[in-house]
């Protein structure tokens, strides 16, 4: 049981999919500029991994090694087939807003990466649990970003005011950047960099070293 | 002809897929440590680009879209749900034989490209690349031009970064911010001077 738990915890800090192994970032970003449709994105993304993880764990004796790229790859597609089908049923309105970016979790490198690097190793359970916990990594890093964007950007929270804005006759002027695509990275980086100070053991070392000159080598 | 043009220039620069839809940043961020290799990989993208959105344009208005069957006797049939896998497949066999004919043909080239052009099928900028074709509804040759734009697009922001980087390494960047912290703030100081050009 505690081995389980981790596995579903690590990914969350110490072992983030996103700022530290640098995954999954790509077609997530665009989704951020408010916080429904990056939840939506979130709950898509998560079960899409964990499920993913439980069928190609519960295939794995079975999938011929050389082509488990292109196995893995179908059974995450279907997968994503049936949830941007539910999204269309259900969330019809959001899930135009998502566009492209739901069929775009096939090509998520969190998802086809523990495939490869943990559900081909491990049982059907813990597999679930492994993609169930990278999912939340992501979207602990995906709804930061939306909530600063959509918070900052149009001073509302799903939608809700929270910062009444100047042109409605409140205090706060809305920060236009924060709906532009910059901002997201601006964000990333810095989230980065704050994780690390808190976390230092994942600091990356400098590929070159300024070497300080002391005053008593020059002479 | 001239609305070919302006769709080229959109697509490379305003909305640029790397700095302006975020796809592709996996490898984006991951290769851009050095100018030669991004070159490598960036030709690499352009070519499969290229290839791939025409040949998915075909594959969804001859046989997924609703009613695209016709010409088989089925008008009644939507198979347009069957998009996602088949694009993937489509980018995956694709990029296998790009490399095959590569290997043969053009062996320097091949040797050049090395790791990359396995690594493209799960770039994403390529299956958004096919995405955004389908939504949008483009006809055959403005799709075409969208794949040649889009990766040439995608191709340039790499190499850009990848100079910056090659720069960077020299200067004396905060232990937390070191590696991937500052990439990030330069990939976004770079979407900032992108968005210049959308006044065109």
């Amino acid at each position: 049981m505690s081995e389980a738990r981790t596995v579903l915890i690590d990914p969350l800090v110490d072992n983030n999919p996103v700022t530290l192994q640098m995954l999954g970032i790509c077609s997530a970003l665009a989704v951020t500029t408010s916080l429904l449709p990056a939840l939506l994105m979130c709950v898509a993304l998560t079960s899409v991994a964990a499920l993913a993880g439980a069928a190609i764990s519960a295939l794995r004796h079975r999938i011929p090694n050389n082509i488990r790229i292109i196995v893995h790859m179908t059974i995450i597609a279907s997968l994503v087939i049936l949830v941007d089908q539910m999204l269309k049923a259900y969330a019809f309105e959001t899930s135009k807003q998502l566009s492209v970016f739901v069929g775009l979790i096939i090509t998520n490198c969190i998802v086809l990466g523990r495939a490869e690097a943990f559900a081909m190793k491990n049982g059907v359970v813990m597999s679930f649990v492994d993609g169930l916990g990278n999912g939340l990594g992501y979207s602990v890093i995906l709804i930061a970003v939306a909530t600063l964007r959509e918070l900052f950007g149009a001073g509302t929270l799903l939608g809700y005011p929270v910062f009444e804005l100047v042109t409605d006759g409140g205090w706060y002027y809305a920060n236009g950047l924060m709906l532009l695509p910059p901002s997201a990275f601006f964000i990333i980086g810095l989230l980065i960099w704050a994780i690390r100070t808190w976390r230092t053991q994942q600091v990356e070392k400098p590929e070159y070293q300024i070497h300080e000159v002391h005053r008593t080598e020059v002479y | 002809m001239e609305a070919l043009v302006s769709l080229f220039i959109q697509a490379t620069f305003v909305e640029n897929l790397a700095l302006a839809f975020f796809l592709g940043m996996c490898t984006f961020l991951a290769v851009s440590k050095r100018v030669e290799t991004a070159i490598g990989l960036g030709l690499a993208v352009i070519a499969i680009q290229v290839i791939t959105v025409p040949v998915n344009y075909m594959i969804y208005n001859f046989l997924l879209a609703d009613g695209a069957l016709a010409w088989a006797g089925l008008p009644d049939v939507d198979l347009s749900f069957l998009g996602l896998v088949s694009y993937i497949g489509v980018i995956a066999a694709l990029v296998q034989i790009l490399e095959m004919t590569l290997d043969k043909y053009v062996p320097k080239l091949y040797n050049a490209l090395g790791i990359f052009l396995p690594l493209i099928t799960v770039n994403c900028a390529i299956l958004g690349g096919t995405l955004f074709m389908v939504e949008r509804q483009y006809d055959f040759a403005e799709s075409v031009v969208f794949g040649v734009g889009s990766g040439t697009g995608w191709a340039i922001a790499l190499i850009a970064l990848a100079g910056i980087r090659e720069k960077l390494k020299y200067s004396d960047v905060p232990d937390g911010l070191q590696g991937l912290g500052i990439a990030f703030i330069i990939v976004g100081l770079m979407s900032l001077s992108f968005m210049g050009f959308s006044g065109i």
